[in-house]
């Protein structure tokens, strides 16, 4: 059957259709669906986990254990799982290994812009990318087989246009693939030195036969037009853009296994056309193997390494061909993310903006809690940064403690913890804030370690954030509702102005969770609306100005009386409300 | 340089911008055309812009729509209609429900939400079709099926048959709501729209 499948989906039916036994992820877009739909079959075993590392070495582990494996992150989420990785390189697989990550080209969520191709070189690992969701499934069927023929983890590509792109997949049985025979052998997995010095040749080795096959593989394609003007070497969605662009007539390259990269195949290719263009997003890696091989390509000269291509800027470069389009003359005002009404963080960043504290932020929906008006972050740099950062910067600053870190429930099992404990233990008294909206919400509502469900909703144990805490050495640990500001400015000012590690759990769930009750919208009384603008303090997205009073969109707010108490004029009335 | 049409919608996050691209781009695959359908999401469903991309032809390549290159552009919000014009062709098609849904900086009096947009929409050239969908859909029976009716206004600039178009809806929306966006459907084609 043939069907709309967005990249990520595809991946998952690769899987599936592969016989992939176990996947184990840590969500973040672009990649998380992958992770989604492979759960809805029931054949391959897949989860959560707390993070990219911990998500590496459990696939590692089945695949070890004789499984093909697999595990999907972004492009920062390898910067996380590298360390094993790198040295799964050197153990090699039993059952097929992959390891996804999707880049975020042009950063449409993400705090950097990284070529994931480096990690590929780094680490010796070959890497395919596919174009699109038909190369998706069937890069994943291709991968398996490079990781059991050389006996290695094999990357695999992936880009928000190719993963958050639907094309046209053909659906086909699975193919069952029973586990392979696990056999003891310390020598190829305790990766001691003794051991891994030997296991640095296998790799090495392998490397040159990766390279004998990267000149033969069917992945990389050539295709020549009837002209010999112009070729053009390109990968994954850059080919679609230059295939969109420039037709049939130039010759192309393409190139889907990305590392090792072929070089008598470029080498021909390059010497039947009279002009060669390299068109990669991100870095020049292609290009950089070419020219440091005496291949006469142009690049980066042409191409910019910030942000994503397209067919129109293709276009452009290379035939000079300009497309006219409208304009608009007037500004449009921008309109950024922002929290949802309702909105746990809400209350939260208003105290820490009406508090003026240093707030040491993290990677999450609440990160939204930097944007005016609400304006409550001073830093935002990793997963899990928040805590660490935040002990750093007292350390450097001394006594004037007028600081807190921000991490979310998921983000602090991601990696929170490790910096919490090193608070305690490195005689810290930072003050830390948990912002509990009982899921991981903003990759869209994945399940996560503390809220007491797995990937496909099985109940099991809760984590408990104040048992973690209070393990971690945490002598003051206290839970209240960021929606109650009161008692919240209450708390942080007593944990402020004590001189011990803190942390507060502000807790309630996040306002889009389907069992989250809401209360009937609230409305304003024209007449004692006195037009102040206070209640715009909060940042609501419902409450806006119409006809110079203030009004509250009735089909957005859910009554979480985080306004009421801004107005002094009593002009904001609950449903049923004497006016 | 290829017969690919190229149609994009656009709006802001909760509108059900994505259940629209849907129902768009099986429609099509069920004409037998390649189909390529790209979105933007990760931060979409926090209030902010949001785009998604629909192409359909012989062959599709690239998945997305650059400045100068769709055929026909729904906007489910009234400024968004403003901010993405310039993707139009020349000449193309341009669908604009009037809502407005009033962005933070608006709302915090840091920006003013533009004036005479449908009016300063016809001055770059372009055929506009703006329609109240929101009041539309209501009629029908819930605000949530805007979007349905922009489907159906779009129905009338494309040569499918209505029933293919009811069909894929019925395919796509659950059994308990089919009756309100039928309804909304209908409301969309049979609009005579202020041209």
């Amino acid at each position: 059957m043939k069907r709309l499948m967005l990249g990520n989906e595809a991946v998952a039916r690769g899987l599936y259709e592969a016989g992939c036994g176990v996947v184990s992820s840590y969500p973040g877009t672009p990649s998380t669906e992958i992770t989604e739909h492979v759960s809805e079959y029931q054949e391959v075993y897949s989860e959560w986990a707390p993070n990219e590392k911990v998500a590496a070495e459990v696939a590692l582990g089945a695949s070890i254990a004789g499984a093909r494996s697999f595990c999907a992150m972004k492009h920062v989420g390898l910067n996380v799982a590298a360390d094993p990785m790198f040295t799964a390189s050197y153990t090699g697989i039993n059952g097929g290994f992959i390891i996804a990550v999707a880049d975020d080209q042009g950063m449409h969520s993400s705090q950097n812009e990284q070529d994931s191709r480096h990690y590929a070189i780094a680490a010796k690992l070959p890497m395919v990318e596919p174009a699109d969701s038909a190369e998706c499934k069937n890069y994943v069927k291709a991968a398996f087989e490079i990781s059991e023929q050389f006996d290695t983890p094999v990357l695999l590509r992936l880009c928000t246009r190719v993963s958050h792109s639907q094309s046209i997949v053909e659906e086909n049985d699975r193919v069952e693939v029973p586990l392979k025979e696990y056999i003891k052998n310390p020598q190829k997995y305790v990766m001691m030195p003794g051991n891994a010095k030997g296991r640095h040749v296998v790799v090495e080795q392998r490397c040159k036969e990766l390279i004998q096959f990267a000149e033969n593989t069917s992945l990389n394609t050539v295709e020549y037009a009837a002209n010999n003007e112009i070729g053009v070497i390109a990968a994954g969605i850059t080919y679609q853009y230059a295939k969109e662009a420039l037709g049939d007539s130039v010759s192309y390259l393409k190139i889907g296994l990305i590392n090792p990269l072929p070089l008598k195949k470029i080498k021909e290719f390059a010497s039947k056309v009279k002009k060669v263009y390299v068109i990669e997003e991100l870095d020049d890696i292609i290009e950089t193997h070419c020219k440091k091989n005496g291949i006469d390509v142009i690049g980066k000269e042409l191409f910019s390494n910030i942000g994503e291509y397209s067919q129109k800027l293709i276009a452009e470069k290379i035939l000079g061909k300009q497309t006219e389009f409208a304009e608009y003359n007037e500004n449009i005002p921008v309109r950024p993310p922002v929290m949802c009404p309702g909105c746990p963080h809400r209350g939260m960043f208003y105290t820490l903006n009406k508090m003026k504290l240093t707030v040491s932020g993290d990677i999450g929906c609440y990160t939204l809690g930097a944007a005016p008006p609400l304006g409550a972050m001073d830093t935002c740099i990793c997963m899990g940064a928040s805590i660490s950062a935040l002990h750093g910067f007292n350390k450097a600053r001394g006594a004037e403690d007028r600081t807190v870190a921000v991490i979310g429930d998921s983000t602090f099992m991601h990696s929170g913890i490790t910096g919490l404990i090193n608070i305690t233990y490195n005689k810290g008294y930072s003050t830390v804030i948990v912002a509990d909206n009982s899921i991981t919400g903003m990759t869209g509502h994945q399940q996560n370690p503390t809220t007491g469900k797995t990937l496909r909703g099985d109940i099991v144990e809760q984590i408990s954030i104040e048992k973690v805490c209070d393990a971690a050495g945490v002598k003051r640990v206290r839970v209240v509702d960021p929606n109650n500001v009161e008692e919240l400015e209450a708390i942080l000012k007593e944990e402020l102005a004590v001189k011990e590690p803190s942390v507060l759990i502000a807790r309630r769930p996040c306002a889009l969770l389907k069992y989250v009750k809401h209360n009937p919208p609230f409305k304003i009384i024209a007449e004692k609306c006195k037009s102040c603008k206070a209640c715009f303090k909060i940042g609501c997205p419902a409450i806006s100005m119409a006809n110079g009073k203030a009004s509250i969109d009735s089909t957005l707010c859910v009554g979480c009386n985080l306004c009421k108490p801004l107005c002094a004029f009593g002009a904001i009335a609950e449903q049923g409300e004497e006016l | 340089m290829n017969n690919v049409t190229s149609i994009m919608i656009v709006g802001v996050g909760g509108q059900g911008t994505l259940l629209a691209s849907r129902i768009l781009g099986n429609m099509l695959v069920g004409q037998g055309y390649d189909v390529k359908v790209s979105e933007v999401h990760g931060m979409s469903q926090r209030g902010g812009s949001v785009v998604t991309y629909v192409k359909y032809g012989k062959k599709v390549y690239s998945p997305i729509i650059e400045k100068g290159e769709a055929d026909i552009i729904i906007s489910f919000e009234l400024c968004e209609a403003a901010r993405w014009v310039s993707y139009l062709k020349k000449g193309g098609k341009l669908i604009v429900n009037t809502q407005k849904i009033a962005p933070m900086p608006v709302i915090t009096g840091a920006a003013k939400y533009p004036e005479n947009v449908v009016h300063n929409l016809k001055a770059t050239g372009c055929h506009v079709i703006a329609l109240d969908a929101l009041s539309l859909a209501e009629q029908a029976g819930t605000a949530k099926a805007t979007n349905v009716v922009l489907m159906g206004a779009i129905s009338t600039k494309m040569s499918f048959d209505e029933t293919i178009w009811e069909q894929t809806i019925a395919e796509l929306v659950p059994a308990k709501f089919l009756d309100i966006n039928l309804k909304a459907y209908r409301l969309g084609r049979m609009l005579k729209v202020e041209e």
